[in-house]
């Protein structure tokens, strides 16, 4: 399925959900599923699904609405924020791997640049 | 929350082999917990006894208040690991027979849960399959407007797509109102939809919370703390 990093569930649920709002897929004011509905579908309690959604509104990703439901944020810069943070912790990761390799700053950034000129 | 379940030094012993040893755990209203063990730990006669049908040899058991009694009987909705119905029975006759004897059955629910189940009323209950079987038993006692639902193995020996259907079906009985208790030994299949887990080793309580937090604690899933719990 697809819950298998060692991480708690409601994390690996809320990455899903910044994945789709990074890529677009969920644009600014778009509704997220029901908690109901998202939980029949991953298989996951309820419970969890609804501290999700709670850790996503404290970042400020989406808001609530009484009664209507759970909305991304339509503010452009947030969205951005993500983007940016998104983008970072994948290229801070790839060099602490590549470091751990032994390979120097400018070894990386040769190899960077032969990946791209290769295509 | 309020505590649904109390339990104190629980034990029950089968001539001199101890079942359960000093069992000592509380479980909240509204939560969905695994009672997690390979065969033999205890779990069946823990269930057992909060369902009224075994006796704690030592220790005290509170639901809602009560000792395991006539009064805990009506608020519980049993579903035991091995079928309970007759086979002369169609399933029309299966949901008579649970009207009849529980006031809290709600019949509608019962044939919603059927026709997800994709199970027709007309099917005689000694035609079935074993996934079907467990389809049927399970619609059954999620009719019921129990304050505590208890099942035991609810998606062993069945098909995968048994299984997803009895997922299903379970979190969709979900609500804050009610508490389930499940065992099962089959962890990875089921560890999303527990918000406690309870790990029972020889009868005694090895490890017990919540799982989020033991999964953040750990950093692993539940199913890999099981198999370093249980494992050789």
């Amino acid at each position: 399925m697809l819950f298998n990093e060692n991480l708690p569930i409601y994390i690996q649920i809320m990455n899903l959900i910044k994945k789709q709002i990074v890529k677009g897929e969920l644009r600014g004011g778009d509704k997220l599923p029901s908690v109901r509905d998202l939980s029949t579908e991953l298989k996951v309690n309820p419970n969890t699904i609804q501290r999700s959604y709670h850790e996503l509104e404290r970042e400020g990703l989406v808001y609530t609405q009484r009664g209507m439901g759970t909305f991304v944020t339509e503010d452009e810069e947030i969205i951005k924020d993500l983007k940016q943070k998104m983008a970072s912790n994948l290229v801070n990761s790839f060099i602490a791997d590549m470091k751990s390799l032994g390979f120097s700053l400018e070894d990386i950034l040769s190899i960077i640049n032969k990946k791209i000129k290769e295509g | 929350m309020a505590n649904i379940i109390e339990i104190k030094g629980l034990t029950k012993t089968y001539h001199n082999k101890k079942a359960l040893n000093n069992v000592t755990l509380t479980i909240e209203k509204g939560k969905v917990v695994g009672i997690l063990g390979p065969n033999g730990s205890g779990k069946t006669t823990l269930i057992k006894i909060l369902a009224g049908i075994l006796r704690p040899t030592g220790g005290e058991v509170f639901i809602d208040g009560n000792r395991p009694g006539v009064t805990t009987k009506s608020i519980i909705s049993y579903l035991p690991d091995r079928n309970f119905l007759y086979d002369w029975m169609n399933i029309q006759d299966a949901i008579n027979f649970f009207k009849d004897f529980y006031a809290d059955f709600d019949e509608n629910r019962a044939y919603e849960l059927l026709d997800f189940m994709k199970l027709d009323k007309n099917m005689k209950v000694d035609s079935l399959s074993k996934g079907m079987m467990e389809k049927l038993n399970l619609s059954l006692v999620l009719s019921r407007n129990a304050k505590v639902y208890i099942l035991d193995e609810p998606i062993a020996g069945v098909d995968p797509v048994a299984r997803d259907q009895i997922l299903d079906a379970i979190i969709n009985n979900y609500n804050e109102e009610s508490t389930m208790i499940i065992t099962t030994h089959l962890v990875r299949d089921m560890e999303n939809i527990f918000d406690e887990v309870i790990f029972l080793k020889e009868g005694e309580v090895y490890l017990l919370g919540n799982a989020e937090a033991l999964r953040e604690e750990r950093n692993m899933k539940i199913d890999d703390l099981y198999k370093e719990i249980f494992g050789a």
